[in-house]
């Protein structure tokens, strides 16, 4: 299972970025063809999505790539889509996802273009943006549409808006982060949080960062790279817990060893969701150590 | 005393050749009166003062530019010794700027023949490296400026020092006044040295004034001028305070590499240089060190407002200042007790009595390139035109235990790391380990230290690995062409030349 | 394709380069301005004759002032030029790859 704490987001039109993002290594790379982009750069920047993908460091350097498209019903949204499924791009971020059948209509297109480019059919994994109330509401069936699914995201700007509110202290995003968070567990897949837009403010975004994770998210988009290390240093698990999983893990093993059927570390019970816990920390630790 | 008194002996001195006395103010001119005692360095004007200090054609003139691009002290003694005629004048400031463009027309002019600094930028750089000079142009280091004048290459005949504040028999310093750039480090070497010292004072202040970072008993001469340099533009340029990101992530690795180094224990000592990474290393620096609960000794070099913060919040006990980068450097030089004021002599002359450079532990150095020897070059372009200075880098990387190179794997498509620098200015022996922002190379010569480091999970390659991944992004850039002519004369901190810079075709 | 009127593509941003193009009776003419023309000057222009060819213009006035960019950005900004000034585009994404 791949590890997807941070998300990072560049403008799909900005060369430099292009050319350096991969040095900040975030879990995934996400470039933007849709709001970062103004529309008369929305070809220029598809082009030059199209070669960055095609770049051997961003395909040796294990960050996965995203491209957030414009919407199939924009004018622009089928060409980026030809273009980063023959890139080679690890997953397409669809935007405004208000119903499964968006997605099932971006499955099909993506399929066909697979097909016709002699790409592995299936090859091409998905996530979906929820940015409306419809999306929100739809989560549930939204996270179960498509095998190729690989996460849900909350994106708070539009949402807030549908919602005729604005971003605050955070409990105008309560419902939704729960909303969405619940259907990726239901559908067996990852959820992420908005992103935190004012990059000066480090104690607020670890605050958020904070509450993102006591909630059970994957991780979260990021706008600007100096988050990243700060998301990870606060994903990543104490000494003393990954002291703990380490113990569950090989309690785990050596009751699987000897046939037990029920595990016991310190005289307390330990099922299969603290071992699975226990993994995940440790895959965490392995990522980016202890946190400082 | 009456000349009746002398001559009851005078007979007896004539064999001897000894002068009898005649009077209190026969040889001492100046002690006849107050107004001659006082003011009898004082002069009217510029020109007044250099028609005094006995300054000739051929002679060797010096400045210090502590106000680095804000000077406005050594365009103007030139342009004055250009209108008065002077000509084959050596040219030995410090160091030189982009704010020194006027002097092209004083070296095409005639006026200065030969120049020593410790660098160069901007239009008279450019100029300089496609032929402007017959001569090389000598470059050493802040230590290595010392040591050619101790062994008497380099003799300056008249100093043109400027402060903010002197009073009328000499006493000067730069934290008082109007236009203060801190720390006299540069201009203390001058006067302790020059034959002829000549202070260019913004404001004359009553006598006695202090500090006297230059003492009355250094100077010769003193002529009040309008403005001495812009303070504000010290720290334009080289020094600067990062957002972005890349620069961040550099500072944050070297921290790291400090950190894990072995040499991060209470009463560590630190130099972190002027450049953008290094600075904000300053700031990753804080919440190890508090975490920690680890304290600094001492700061050395060019002091920043970070390192200031440090110091004031009881981080790093001393500051030993020779270049202030910043008006809160200057500051605090004035009013901070454990903020010293030192030449570079006592920072970083390899054959002074003692350097600060012999202890410091970790050294933060800039580059513009660096080859697969760990070899680094400060002065060169990519290009091959000289645009940076050669300042403490090699002083500081001979004597620190940790010299830590940093700077970003590729700028816009030219690498950094490259089979052989273009100039060689500080030898890749004395290096320890680069730091950029694709990962971190520590040289073959510390194994210790580069166990350590991966020991710790930092991303340690060999250089040859950074080398290739530049390339793998770039391409391979080709060979810069260059003359046969030399446009610059590297010179080690020792005296020895390490490179020459030859000139690069229009 | 052929280039039948004027275009613009990229910035003057650090890493990115901006061209020009404009349409010609016959025969490529390149005007190549950059920060780093001594040591990848060559290079730049190979990529861009390259590029040009593989969509098929042979001709044209191409004005590159190049910031430092890596050489797939270069081919971005001049097959996003050509889309710009091209009568019809016809290239399939296999022939920017």
């Amino acid at each position: 299972m791949k590890l997807r704490r941070s998300m990072l987001f560049l403008p799909g039109a900005n060369a430099a970025m292009l050319s350096t993002a991969f040095v900040f290594k975030p879990d995934s790379i996400m470039f933007d063809l849709e709001d970062a982009v103004s529309l008369r750069e929305k070809d220029a920047a598809r082009i030059l999505v199209f070669h960055a993908l095609q770049m051997p460091i961003y395909r040796e350097s294990g960050m996965e790539t995203v491209v957030r498209i414009n919407p199939l019903s924009s004018p622009f949204g089928m060409e980026d889509l030809e273009a980063v499924v023959r890139a080679g791009v690890d997953v397409v971020r669809l935007p405004k996802t208000d119903t499964a059948e968006d997605v099932h209509q971006l499955e099909a297109e993506v399929e066909r273009i697979e097909r016709a480019c002699g790409r592995e059919v299936g090859s091409t994994k998905l996530m979906a943006a929820i940015e409306s109330a419809s999306g929100v509401v739809n989560a549930v069936s939204i996270a179960m549409a498509s095998k190729r699914l690989i996460g849900i995201a909350l994106a708070a700007f539009d949402y807030v808006m549908d919602m005729q509110t604005q971003r605050g202290d955070g409990s105008e995003l309560y419902y939704a982060r729960c909303a969405v968070l619940h259907a990726a567990r239901y559908a067996k897949i990852d959820a992420f949080d908005a992103v935190f837009s004012d990059v000066n403010d480090d104690a607020g975004f670890l605050k958020e960062v904070d509450l993102i994770k006591r909630l059970g998210f994957n991780g979260k988009s990021l706008i600007n790279p100096r988050q990243i290390e700060l998301l990870h240093n606060a994903f990543a698990p104490t000494d003393e817990e990954v002291d703990y999983s380490r113990r569950v893990v090989a309690a785990a093993l050596d009751g699987e060893k000897q046939g037990l059927g029920v595990i016991s570390l310190n005289g307390k019970m330990i099922d299969a969701p603290i071992i699975e816990h226990a993994r995940v920390v440790l895959r965490r630790a392995a990522a980016s150590g202890t946190r400082k | 005393m009456t000349n009746s008194t002398t001559r009851r002996f005078a007979d007896s001195l004539r064999e001897q050749a000894l002068e009898p006395f005649s009077g209190v103010a026969a040889r001492i001119a100046h002690v006849a009166t107050a107004e001659t005692r006082h003011e009898r360095k004082l002069c009217k004007n510029l020109e007044d003062a250099i028609r005094a200090s006995g300054l000739k054609d051929g002679m060797t003139i010096s400045f210090h530019h502590g106000f680095r691009e804000g000077d406005k002290t050594i365009n103007m003694v030139v342009a004055k010794l250009a209108e008065m005629g002077f000509r084959d004048l050596t040219l030995a400031p410090s160091s030189l700027l982009s704010c020194n463009t006027p002097l092209i027309e004083h070296i095409r002019a005639g006026v200065i023949r030969r120049i020593y600094t410790s660098g160069m930028r901007g239009k008279l750089a450019e100029a300089i490296s496609h032929g402007l000079m017959d001569e090389p142009v000598h470059i050493h280091s802040h230590g290595g400026r010392v040591h050619l004048m101790d062994r008497g290459e380099l003799q300056v005949d008249v100093a043109f020092l400027g402060v903010s504040t002197a009073d009328a028999f000499g006493n000067a310093n730069a934290v008082s006044g109007l236009s203060r750039c801190g720390s006299l480090g540069y201009a203390m070497v001058d006067a302790a040295r020059a034959k002829t010292v000549v202070l260019l004072a913004e404001t004359l202040v009553p006598y006695p004034n202090a500090p006297a970072s230059i003492r009355q008993d250094q100077v010769d001469l003193v002529v009040q001028v309008d403005q001495i340099g812009d303070p504000t533009k010290i720290s334009v340029g080289a020094v600067r305070m990062t957002s972005n990101p890349r620069e961040l992530l550099i500072s944050r690795f070297a921290a790291d590499v400090i950190e894990h180094s072995g040499y991060f224990e209470d009463g560590f000592s630190l130099q972190t240089g002027s450049g953008a990474s290094a600075t904000a290393v300053t700031r990753f620096l804080e919440t190890r060190m508090v975490k920690k609960g680890i304290k600094a000794g001492f700061a050395l070099g060019g002091i920043t407002g970070s390192i200031v913060d440090l110091h004031q919040k009881g981080l790093i006990a001393k500051l030993y200042d020779t270049q202030s980068f910043d008006a809160q450097a200057a500051e605090s030089l004035r009013v901070n007790p454990g903020h010293y004021e030192i030449s570079t002599n006592t920072y970083a002359n390899p054959t002074s009595k003692g350097a600060f450079s012999d202890w410091v532990n970790v050294v933060i150095l800039s580059a513009l390139e660096i080859d697969l020897d760990f070899n680094v070059n400060v002065i060169t372009g990519s290009d091959g035109v000289m645009r940076g200075a050669s300042g403490g880098h090699s002083d500081v990387a001979a004597g620190a235990n940790l010299p830590i190179v940093v700077a970003p794997l590729i700028r816009s498509r030219i690498p950094m790391v490259v089979e052989h620098v273009t100039t060689v200015v500080t030898p890749g022996e004395t290096i320890g380990v680069l730091v950029t922002d694709h990962g971190i190379a520590v040289n073959p010569n510390r194994p210790d230290l580069a166990a350590r480091l991966k020991e710790a999970g930092l991303p340690v390659f060999a250089i040859e690995e950074l080398y290739q991944r530049s390339l793998a992004l770039t391409g391979t850039p080709q060979p810069i062409k260059f003359l046969d002519k030399l446009v610059g004369v590297i010179r080690y901190r020792d005296g020895s030349v390490v490179d020459v810079v030859r000139q690069v075709p229009e | 394709m052929k280039i039948v009127r004027e275009a613009l593509a990229g910035t003057l941003e650090s890493s990115d380069l901006m061209v020009r193009i404009a349409p010609r009776d016959a025969g490529l003419e390149i005007v190549l301005q950059s920060e780093v023309i001594h040591q990848f000057g060559a290079q730049i222009e190979a990529v861009a004759r390259e590029t040009l060819e593989k969509l098929g213009i042979d001709a044209a006035q191409v004005i590159i002032e190049d910031k430092g960019a890596l050489d797939c950005v270069i081919r971005a900004r001049l097959q996003t030029v050509v889309r710009r000034a091209a009568d019809e585009w016809t290239a399939d994404w296999s022939v920017l790859a």
